[in-house]
Order: C-alpha cells, then sequence, then structure tokens
C-alpha cells in the first residue's frame, strides 16, 4: 500500500467531490489544494472563485489569502467581493469548504468565540469572514477537518456559520436560500453525509484503519449511519504524485 | 415591511441617507491639488472618535503606511470597519485606536495565524463589538453608495452571527421571503491605497477592487495613498481605467510600497517573513513595546520603516516574488 498522510487523504477525498464543469468558492489551505488538484486530475474545468474578487485564476502556487496576487494569476476576472458573493447568492456556485473551531450534529460552524461572554470572550476567534456568505448561498458545502472530541460537539459556542440549523427544515423556515446546505464532512477517519430527514450528521464512509467506533469516539454527538458505509479509496499514486509535485511542492498543507 | 426579528448589536454608525446628503452637499467639488504628506493627511482627516474604514483585504493592497502614522499620531476611541482586517488589524490593534467595531474578519492572518496582539486587545473587554461577516459589510458599503438606508441580503439568517448583528430580519412584500436587512455604513474617514492617482485624487486600481469602489463612494472623508503620482493628462487619456473619481477624495499622499509588508497586486508581494516578525514579536508584551518603538514610533515615515526591512533591495527581491521570477532564477 502506497504511503500517504492524514492531510494528503482529505485533499485527495475533497478533491474527488468536485466535477469538471463546476464552480467553487474557496479559501486558502486544505480547500485550495484540493480544487487544484482537482483541477490536475478529473476537472481541468473546475472554476475557482475567491471571495475578494478573483475568478478562475490559473493558480501559480499556493495563496496564501484569498486576496493575494495568485488568486487572480491569469485569472479570466479581477472582481470584488460583491460581485463574488451576488453570484453565488444568484445560485452560480456549487461548492464551498469551510471550517472552524466547532462544528454540531447539522454542520453548524463556530468561528467567533468560545465562553459564554460575548463582549469579553475566553476565547475570540476571527469571526465569520466570507464564511456564513458561502455557507447561505453556495449549493454544497463541504467541511474538511481532523476528527476531535473538542470539535465534534453536541452544542457549539455560537452559530457562526449555518449549516442545517436545528435539522429538520428548520433551515428553509429561517429564509436561507433553498435547497442550499452542509453536503459533506470531511475527516482524517471518514466522510459524514447528512440524514435527507432530520439532517443529522451520519457517517457514509469510512477511512482504511479505522473503524465506525474511531470517529464515533473522537466525536461529542451520537453520529447515525448510513444505509451502505463505505471504505473510503486512499489517494492512487497518480494523485499523490500530483499533490506532492504540482499542487504542494512546499508542503505547506501536506506537511502539517 | 414589518420587522420580525432584531439583532441585539449596537449600530454604530447612522444609516439615514439624509443626513449623508447633508454633508456630501457640503463637501467640496472643486478640481485642485489635493496632495500632501501623509503626516498632514492624517492629522487633517482623522480625528479621535471618527469611525474608520481601511481600503484593500488586510494585507492585500492596504494602505499600512496610514496604519502607522494613525499609530504614530496616537489616534483613540475610533470606530472601526473590520472588513477582512489583517495585518491592518494588527497594527491598529497595537496602537489601541479603536474601542468599537464592526467585525467581519479580525485577528486573524488568514494562512498565517492569529495576531497575539490583536487577540488580546479584543478579549480584554476594552472593545465594543457588534457581528457581520464580509458581504454585510460589503453590502452595507454599497448601500451607502447607493444613497439608501439598507439593502437586502440573503445571509446571516438563523445563525448567532446575525443575533449579535445591529441588523433586521423582514418578510419580503414580493415574495413573503424572510430578508435580512443591512444598514447603510456611512464612515466617517477611510484609507484607500491605489496604484495612481493624479494630484486631484483621480485614481486608478489594478486588479481585485474587493469593496474598495463602494468604500470611496459611501465613506465622508477620503485620504488616497497611491504607489505613484499621475499626471491629470494620463488619466484622460483612458477614463475607462478610472476607479474613483476625484471629488470622492480629500486628501493624495504619494507613498511609494504603502502597502509594505502586506501585498501590492502588480507591484510587489507580501514580505512574508518581515510579517512573520510582527507575530513572533507579539508573544511577549514587552518585546512587543521595543518593537512597536523600532518599527512605528521612531520611525519618521514609512520610507525609514522600509529602510528598515532592507530597503531597495529587498522591495527588488518582492518585486521579482511578485513576478514569480524568483521561480525562473531558483530554478523551481
Amino acid at each position: 500500500m502506497t504511503n500517504y498522510n492524514v492531510m494528503e487523504m482529505m485533499i485527495t477525498v475533497a478533491a474527488r467531490e468536485l466535477e469538471d464543469g463546476a464552480t467553487v468558492g474557496v479559501g486558502t489551505g486544505a480547500p485550495c489544494a484540493a480544487a487544484m488538484l482537482a483541477q490536475k486530475t478529473g476537472s481541468p474545468n473546475l472554476v475557482i472563485m475567491f471571495e475578494a474578487g478573483g475568478v478562475s485564476p490559473l493558480l501559480p502556487e499556493m495563496p496564501i489569502s484569498v486576496g493575494d496576487s495568485r488568486t487572480f494569476y491569469k485569472a479570466v476576472m479581477a472582481s470584488g467581493m460583491c460581485d463574488i458573493m451576488e453570484t453565488c447568492c444568484r445560485g452560480f456556485v456549487d461548492y464551498t469548504f469551510l471550517g472552524g473551531a466547532q462544528i454540531d450534529m447539522y454542520g453548524n460552524l463556530n468561528s467567533t468565540r468560545i465562553g459564554p461572554d460575548h463582549q469579553r470572550p475566553k476565547v475570540r476567534f476571527p469571526g465569520s469572514g466570507g464564511a456564513n456568505d458561502f455557507a447561505s448561498f453556495c449549493w454544497r458545502m463541504m467541511v474538511i477537518t481532523p476528527q476531535d472530541k473538542r470539535r465534534f460537539v453536541e452544542k457549539v459556542d455560537f452559530i457562526t456559520t449555518p449549516g442545517w440549523l436545528e435539522g429538520g427544515d428548520s433551515r428553509a423556515k429561517s429564509g436561507l436560500p433553498l435547497g442550499a446546505g452542509p453536503y459533506k464532512i470531511i475527516t482524517n477517519m471518514g466522510v459524514m453525509d447528512f440524514e435527507p430527514e432530520t439532517k443529522r450528521m451520519r457517517v457514509v464512509s469510512i477511512n482504511p484503519g479505522y473503524s465506525f467506533k474511531d470517529i464515533q469516539d473522537n466525536c461529542g454527538f451520537e453520529l447515525l449511519k448510513a444505509p451502505k458505509m463505505a471504505e473510503t479509496k486512499p489517494p492512487t499514486d497518480k494523485e499523490l504524485s500530483i499533490l506532492r509535485n504540482e499542487v504542494d511542492p512546499y508542503r505547506y498543507i501536506i506537511g502539517r | 415591511m414589518d420587522v420580525i426579528e432584531e439583532g441585539i448589536g449596537r449600530l454604530l454608525t447612522d444609516p439615514d441617507p439624509d443626513n449623508a446628503r447633508e454633508f456630501f452637499r457640503k463637501k467640496s467639488r472643486k478640481m485642485v491639488d489635493k496632495v500632501m504628506s501623509l503626516k498632514d493627511a492624517i492629522a487633517r482627516f482623522v480625528h479621535d472618535g471618527d469611525y474608520l474604514a481601511i481600503g484593500g483585504f488586510g494585507a492585500i493592497r492596504t494602505p499600512i503606511a496610514a496604519c502607522h502614522e494613525i499609530v504614530r499620531q496616537g489616534r483613540k476611541n475610533m470606530g472601526f470597519a473590520g472588513h477582512t482586517s489583517t495585518h491592518d488589524f494588527e497594527v491598529l490593534s497595537a496602537g489601541e485606536v479603536f474601542n468599537r467595531v464592526d467585525i467581519a474578519y479580525i485577528i486573524g492572518l488568514e494562512a498565517r495565524g492569529l495576531s497575539p496582539c490583536a487577540r488580546r486587545y479584543m478579549e480584554s473587554g476594552k472593545v465594543e463589538i457588534t457581528e457581520w461577516t464580509n458581504y454585510s459589510l460589503a453590502a452595507r458599503l454599497k448601500a451607502a453608495a447607493m444613497g439608501v438606508p439598507f439593502v437586502p441580503t440573503r445571509n446571516v439568517l438563523g445563525t448567532d452571527t446575525f443575533h449579535y448583528s445591529a441588523g433586521k430580519v423582514v418578510k419580503c412584500p414580493f415574495t413573503g421571503k424572510r430578508l435580512m436587512l443591512q444598514p447603510a455604513l456611512y464612515p466617517d474617514v477611510s484609507v484607500i491605497h491605489v496604484h495612481e492617482a493624479d494630484i486631484y485624487g483621480n485614481s486608478r486600481i489594478k486588479g481585485i477592487t474587493i469593496s474598495d469602489l463602494d468604500l470611496a463612494r459611501a465613506t465622508k472623508r477620503l485620504i488616497i495613498t497611491t504607489e505613484r503620482l499621475i499626471s491629470n493628462d494620463e488619466i484622460r487619456r483612458d477614463p475607462s481605467l478610472t476607479s474613483i473619481p476625484f471629488y470622492l477624495v480629500d486628501a493624495v499622499c504619494e507613498v511609494r510600497y504603502g502597502a509594505y509588508p502586506g501585498n501590492m497586486p502588480y507591484e510587489y508581494f507580501s514580505d512574508e517573513e518581515h510579517l512573520q516578525e510582527w507575530l513572533k514579536a507579539e508573544r511577549d508584551p514587552d518585546a512587543f513595546k521595543e518593537f512597536l518603538k523600532l518599527n512605528i514610533y521612531d520611525c519618521k515615515d514609512h520610507a525609514e520603516y522600509i529602510e528598515l526591512h532592507g530597503g531597495i533591495k529587498r522591495m527588488n527581491e518582492l518585486r521579482a516574488k511578485e513576478f514569480l521570477i524568483h521561480k525562473e532564477v531558483n530554478n523551481d
């Protein structure tokens, strides 16, 4: 079996979700690596958009910021924040990848604070940035995150970014665009999606070397099981070679 | 349109478009020479207690020279628009310049990590906060630029980000859908860094514009810092390149490398090593005081700061990095 690390596994799994011709709003780090890998494997026509205004760049290397020069290097357009977010709001953007300090069983994300006092938080994080906007508007929101009990919590301290809110039809009732919402959660141990009725997180695929119990033991709430749980296909030699040599040669992301 | 739900955050600025119109009615439309030193521009147009917005995107085309000058002149009690505010927020936090912030993105420097100094300041309880998102603040600037009191959007609904905002949810009179209303944001004063401007303030931005076109139109007073002054003839040669017209502008300051250590697209890439020096120095508050003394308080102006960090030689390296020439040289 080929050797690969956890980050390489997660990026590869994420990249396979992005079909050719789709649009994706990405941030820096693993999501950007996944989008670049997808472009260099099965999806050369994947359109990458950055919230600061970069549209469909030919990324020469991993950006440091979602607005730096690389995000519109040889792009088709250098636009602005409203244009990108309004394109998402019109329903033109298929995928986005987000993250956070905490996630709950409905895929709600916290990147604002830990602790109860909002004006004087125990720990303050950056806030929404464009995350709430992307999660509100893009059809399918995905998360790449380590499987960890402190991250996967029963109740997030603050809902920065909407998942399925309280489950069921609560997201539709909130006024958020219909049909959009959390789609896949990709961790080092497996892949989760959401049960269609309750919108609760469920395991659909388990990474080689792990069991359902491992995932459940590293999750702060009860996970559901998909009717058929598969084993996640590990990265192929070709995927690894492209990821290591072309996408992230300096190992900024895969070296973490 | 009945209000269904309201955020509990305080609205830090006046969204009334008629009050803004009264201000703009009195603002000079004269096409006169507005060139002055950055020191003079900050002294004249940035006051204690003002609500400030900074153009660019944290460490991209951000007027860092102006942020240093604001800190150097000791401005206090300001309001601030934290619209993907990264290195600018770090610098302004170091000077404890503001005491209230509209937050979309603060403290972090994206892939570089979090600023210990900004984090300490935001966890100290000294700063009043209202939550928004990047698009919310962009939409609020757009509403102000339109001259209307709000625009409706479909983000933020159902979240704590809404609960701690100063937005309102209403029922759409056409479709019955729930909509978020984003109140117009008219900053008292803003600084935008551009590639080229003439002496009157007609300005050109290359590359992504983020929210700066709306910001330039929403703000009451506007300071332009520019990499280069160009002639008015050059502006008139191709007016399609002008993104900010002179009548919005109060001061024009020629500040070469004005976005350093951030990235100025088509000019120079960010100085990642120096940005890391900031993050490292901030870990120890006492050592950070020394760092600030050296890099801000004891520097006369931005040119001295640039000299301190390698001068022309370093700027040429960053230019090579911007154009990916360093990759050709290293054959990697």
